[in-house]
């Protein structure tokens, strides 16, 4: 998980750890951002990544380690010191302040001699308004907007501020799906326009993928791997990327010549690292192969369900095993139909170490 | 979950109950209230207006407007800090504080009366101290403020309280993560949240401030003229059998009752959207 | 200065970033400290300024042990009237829709807000035996005002919103579904009661109970005008203190005074046990 920590780098993280009573949330966490990068921290609840992203703002003290942006040690820096803006899942915009008030607070609030003028305050507010496409509503109260509308008041009131860093807290968690989707797009635009470096936190790996430049999972307060979305989708450090990145079936393999052997037939194998010869084979079920007669594992098809472009068919192997296979509308026939036999057969798999399971929980 | 919703009344018990329950209120609560304004005009409206031309029941009004001045703005800080104290932060001994703040509820008055008597009356721990120095606490107005305060000190907390810990701190962190100051975050961000709640307060305390009547009988000397309150005065004219004269100052009580209860009411109508759920996604 | 947080293993205070926390807990300690805290140290100090046995002899007086049995009797009958009206009361309000439901709702309130001497002499002028209410019962030679039993009264008056409003939003949550549940299974409306409605509010019950008893037992401006005030027979506890006080007894009134909150907590206490009793018993 080392991460080159040189000059190039804006925000550096180094071994931070932090426990919360006897539960260890973080257990040395190294990460660092380039500047202007957008860097997501993704992963299940409970991983870590919203502790990481309260340390980083200041909200929440580690018990050790490092926090350093542009050279500076930001851990004796107090919140406000530090000028990071920070987007909360619930808005916390203020109920009783207009938009234009809520956005204008962190300009408003400033000793005399930094504040703008009150033209130059508006002036702000007018542009960064228009930038998250709510001009016009300067007057409204957040009660009056939606909850997409809110989160972009959100944003801009953080980006009043000229932040050096943006740091958003699952910030589309609280909206509906379709709203999540748009706002996904519209904050990549606004992020290239701003060139702000970003920390982005989330447990909806879509999100991560689209959006950021590397992902960062993390799982139980350990950082699994650091990458761009490609390095993750085809060389996954380990099972638990694998499977959190997308759907995925497991069979046992062997290892032998760089190759996957099973039980009478083989498939070509992306081998992680320490992995070992006698191993669980994990592959995707658009990397899977479902045919009638042929190579492959024997299965019973359980159901079928028609997705548009795309067929989802879930199979049952003769040890109770199930396994799901997707393949493009134009390649399913008919034959493979609910209760039918048929032969499985991935395409691709992966084999990573076994996971080192709890190892290390001294802080 | 769905919870039982009121509905028309069928049947014997229905109908017995909301009878019952009519009744008991109208005799224990309703009847008392009406009383006092059928005696006070019982001698017609001139003989209640001369009440109030007695030069001691004038002198008892402003005596119970300046210990309410004074009392209820220093309850009304008290309660502003204490719930910014209690909702916002942990640490060791909060319980405890919290149990200090709710003590004087459970406090029979002439009790919040004798503390102060015990502490700086004539063979009070500071008596001779006081004595010696010329200052007068116990019989004087000094006195019924202190024991005023030490009555009413919960009123504002406890309403304060329950609705910045249903709020939560997010506002105020996410002002802080925006640079603003603590006086900042506060008359920006918390005082509107709470304005409510701390008028509602605020008019409780008021309430009970001017009508408290054990505490400062205790301490007040009962100098007529000069350390009788409003509730104090009423027992002077009551024991003169000087009635009509009693229930008219009684009467300005109960209408003040009244009026805080109002507003009390629709205060809370405004709280309701207040909450913590108010104005959030 | 920067309010960084700092990293230390044990604190007496979760840190924070929100400011104001030495200012606020400097004002809130030194205020408490003052009205209450220091004031509460003299009573609990005085009584004992003549010994053990002079606290003792103050409170074994026949006319101390006649105004607490008094207050607490008379405190505990009335608390006791009140959960049986009071739950009368809230039942009706949260269960039925009726002509001046919302009135009737906004009088329980009422006092609360109305000051003790107002009530007191009102309810004196009422139970005196040619008030409207003492009228009715004087041919039968029974006398309100002035007796033990006038301090009922008052008391009763006193505490009943302390039940009502305790007990009126536990009925409001109440499950229907439960409820609606066992009538299906054929329970009869009795039934229901006792074994579904009636656990679920018994806490509140008990609470507003002791609301209302802590309440009744210092309660002095509501009741002194209709008590009669003759020592050893209608003298609340209260009164005796003050007068105590007048007879610049200092060490007696406040024997007095702390013999009543050692009473009241130890039935406090009591209620509080068998809260905790009764609880456990519900969650097995």
């Amino acid at each position: 998980m080392g991460e080159a920590l040189g000059p190039s780098m804006s925000l550096v993280v180094e071994d931070i750890a932090k426990r919360f009573g006897r539960f260890p949330a973080l257990k040395g966490v190294s990460l660092a951002a380039t500047p202007g990068e957008f860097l997501a921290l993704l992963g299940p609840s409970g991983s870590g990544k919203t502790t990481l992203l309260r340390i980083i703002a200041g909200l929440d003290a580690p018990d050790s380690g490092k926090v350093g942006f542009e050279g500076q040690d930001f851990l004796v820096l107090s919140p406000r010191e530090r000028r990071v803006g920070m987007v909360f899942q619930h808005y916390a915009l203020f109920r009783h302040m207009t938009v234009a008030q809520n956005v204008s607070f962190g300009l408003r609030v400033r000793a005399r001699r930094e504040r703008p003028a009150r033209a130059e305050i508006a002036a702000t507010v007018k542009r960064l308004l228009s930038l998250v496409q709510l001009e016009g509503l300067e007057g409204r109260y957040p009660a009056q907007l939606s909850g997409g509308q809110r989160q972009r008041v959100a944003l801009a009131r953080a980006l009043a501020i000229e932040p050096r860093m943006l740091l958003l807290d699952e910030p589309f968690g609280a909206l509906d799906a379709k709203v999540r989707k748009e706002l996904r797009h519209w904050l990549r635009r606004i992020h290239d326009a701003t060139g702000v470096t970003t920390v982005f936190v989330t447990h909806d790996q879509d999100e991560a993928m689209d959006l950021a430049d590397r992902v960062a999972v993390l799982n139980q307060g350990r950082i699994e791997q650091i990458g761009a979305p490609a390095d993750l989708h085809e060389q996954p450090a380990s099972a638990f990327v694998f499977q959190f990145l997308g759907d995925s079936n497991q069979l046992p393999c062997r290892i032998e010549g760089g190759v996957a052997r099973f039980d009478g037939f083989t498939a070509p194998a992306v081998i992680a690292p320490g992995a070992e010869a006698v191993t669980t084979a994990w592959f995707r079920p658009h990397e899977t192969q479902l045919a009638p007669v042929g190579e492959g594992l024997p299965v019973t098809i359980d159901t079928v369900l028609i997705k548009g472009a795309v067929v989802r068919l879930d199979c049952r192997a003769d040890d109770g095993r199930r396994l799901e296979v997707e393949m493009p509308r134009s390649d399913y026939g008919r034959s493979l139909s609910v209760g039918a036999h048929a032969r499985l057969r991935p395409t691709l798999v992966f084999v990573f170490p076994a996971p080192t399971e709890g190892a290390g929980d001294d802080i | 979950m769905r919870t039982v919703v009121a509905s028309r009344p069928r049947g014997l018990f229905a109908w017995l109950a909301i009878t019952l329950a009519t009744a008991w209120v109208a005799l224990v609560i309703l009847l008392p209230l009406a009383s006092v304004f059928i005696e006070a005009f019982r001698k017609g409206v001139g003989a209640y207006l001369d009440a109030f031309r007695d030069p001691d029941a004038i002198a008892a009004i402003q005596l119970t407007l300046t210990v309410a001045a004074i009392s209820v703005p220093l309850n009304a800080l008290f309660g502003v800090a204490a719930a910014w104290l209690v909702t916002r932060f942990e640490f060791v001994g909060k319980t405890l504080l919290l149990t200090l703040i709710d003590l004087p509820f459970s406090l029979s008055p002439v009790i919040s009366g004798l503390v102060w008597v015990l502490l700086f009356g004539a063979s009070g721990w500071f008596g001779p101290l006081l004595d010696s120095l010329g200052i007068a606490v116990i019989f004087n107005v000094t006195g019924i403020v202190l024991a005023t305060i030490l009555v009413t000190l919960p009123f504002v907390a406890r309403e304060l309280i329950p609705l910045m810990q249903a709020q939560g701190a997010e506002e105020e962190i996410a002002a802080v993560t925006l640079g603003a100051g603590g006086l900042q975050t506060f008359f920006h961000v918390t005082l509107p949240n709470i304005a409510w709640a701390l008028l509602s307060g605020v008019l409780l305390c008021n309430a009970r401030a001017m009508g408290e009547f054990g505490a400062v009988s205790v301490v007040s000397g009962h100098i007529r003229g000069q350390t009788d309150t409003l509730p104090l005065h009423i027992e002077v004219l009551y024991n003169d059998y000087n009635f009509v004269a009693a229930f008219a100052v009684a009467s300005l009580l109960a209408g003040l009752a009244l009026v805080t209860l109002g507003a009390k009411a629709a205060l809370e109508w405004r709280l309701g959207r207040e909450g913590a759920g108010a104005g959030r996604g | 200065m920067s309010r960084a947080l700092t990293l230390r293993r044990w604190r007496w205070r979760e840190p924070s970033i929100l400011p104001g926390f030495a200012p606020a807990l400097g004002f809130t300690l030194f205020y408490v400290g003052l009205i209450v805290l220091i004031p509460l140290c003299a009573l609990v100090a005085r009584p004992w300024e003549h010994g053990i046995g002079g606290f003792w002899a103050t409170i074994t007086e026949d006319r101390v042990l006649a105004a607490l049995r008094l207050s607490f009797t008379a405190a505990l009958a009335a608390a006791v009237v009140n959960v049986a009206m009071g739950l009368i009361v809230a039942w009706a309000l949260v269960r039925f829709e009726f002509p001046g439901r919302r009135l009737l709702d906004a009088a329980v309130d009422l006092p609360f807000a109305l000051p003790t001497a107002v009530a007191g002499i009102a309810l004196a002028t009422l139970y005196a035996p040619n008030g409207w209410v003492g009228a009715l019962f004087a041919p039968f030679g029974i006398k309100i005002a002035y007796t033990p039993l006038g301090v009922f009264i008052a008391l009763v008056a006193v505490g009943l919103p302390f039940i009502v409003r305790t007990v009126q939003p536990v009925l409001q949550d109440l499950d229907a579904e439960v409820e609606e549940a066992a009538r299906l299974l054929g329970a009869p409306a009795w039934r229901r009661f006792v074994e579904i409605i009636f656990p679920a509010i018994l806490p509140a019950l008990i609470t507003g109970f002791s609301l209302a008893f802590a309440r009744a037992v210092g309660e002095y401006g509501s009741v002194i005008f209709i008590a009669g005030n003759l020592p050893m027979k209608s003298e609340i506890a209260p009164l005796l203190i003050v007068v105590k006080l007048e007879q610049y007894n200092y060490a007696g009134a406040a024997s007095v005074g702390l013999a009543m909150l050692i009473l009241s907590f130890a039935v406090l206490a009591a209620i509080n046990l068998t809260q905790r009793v009764i609880a456990r018993r519900g969650a097995a």
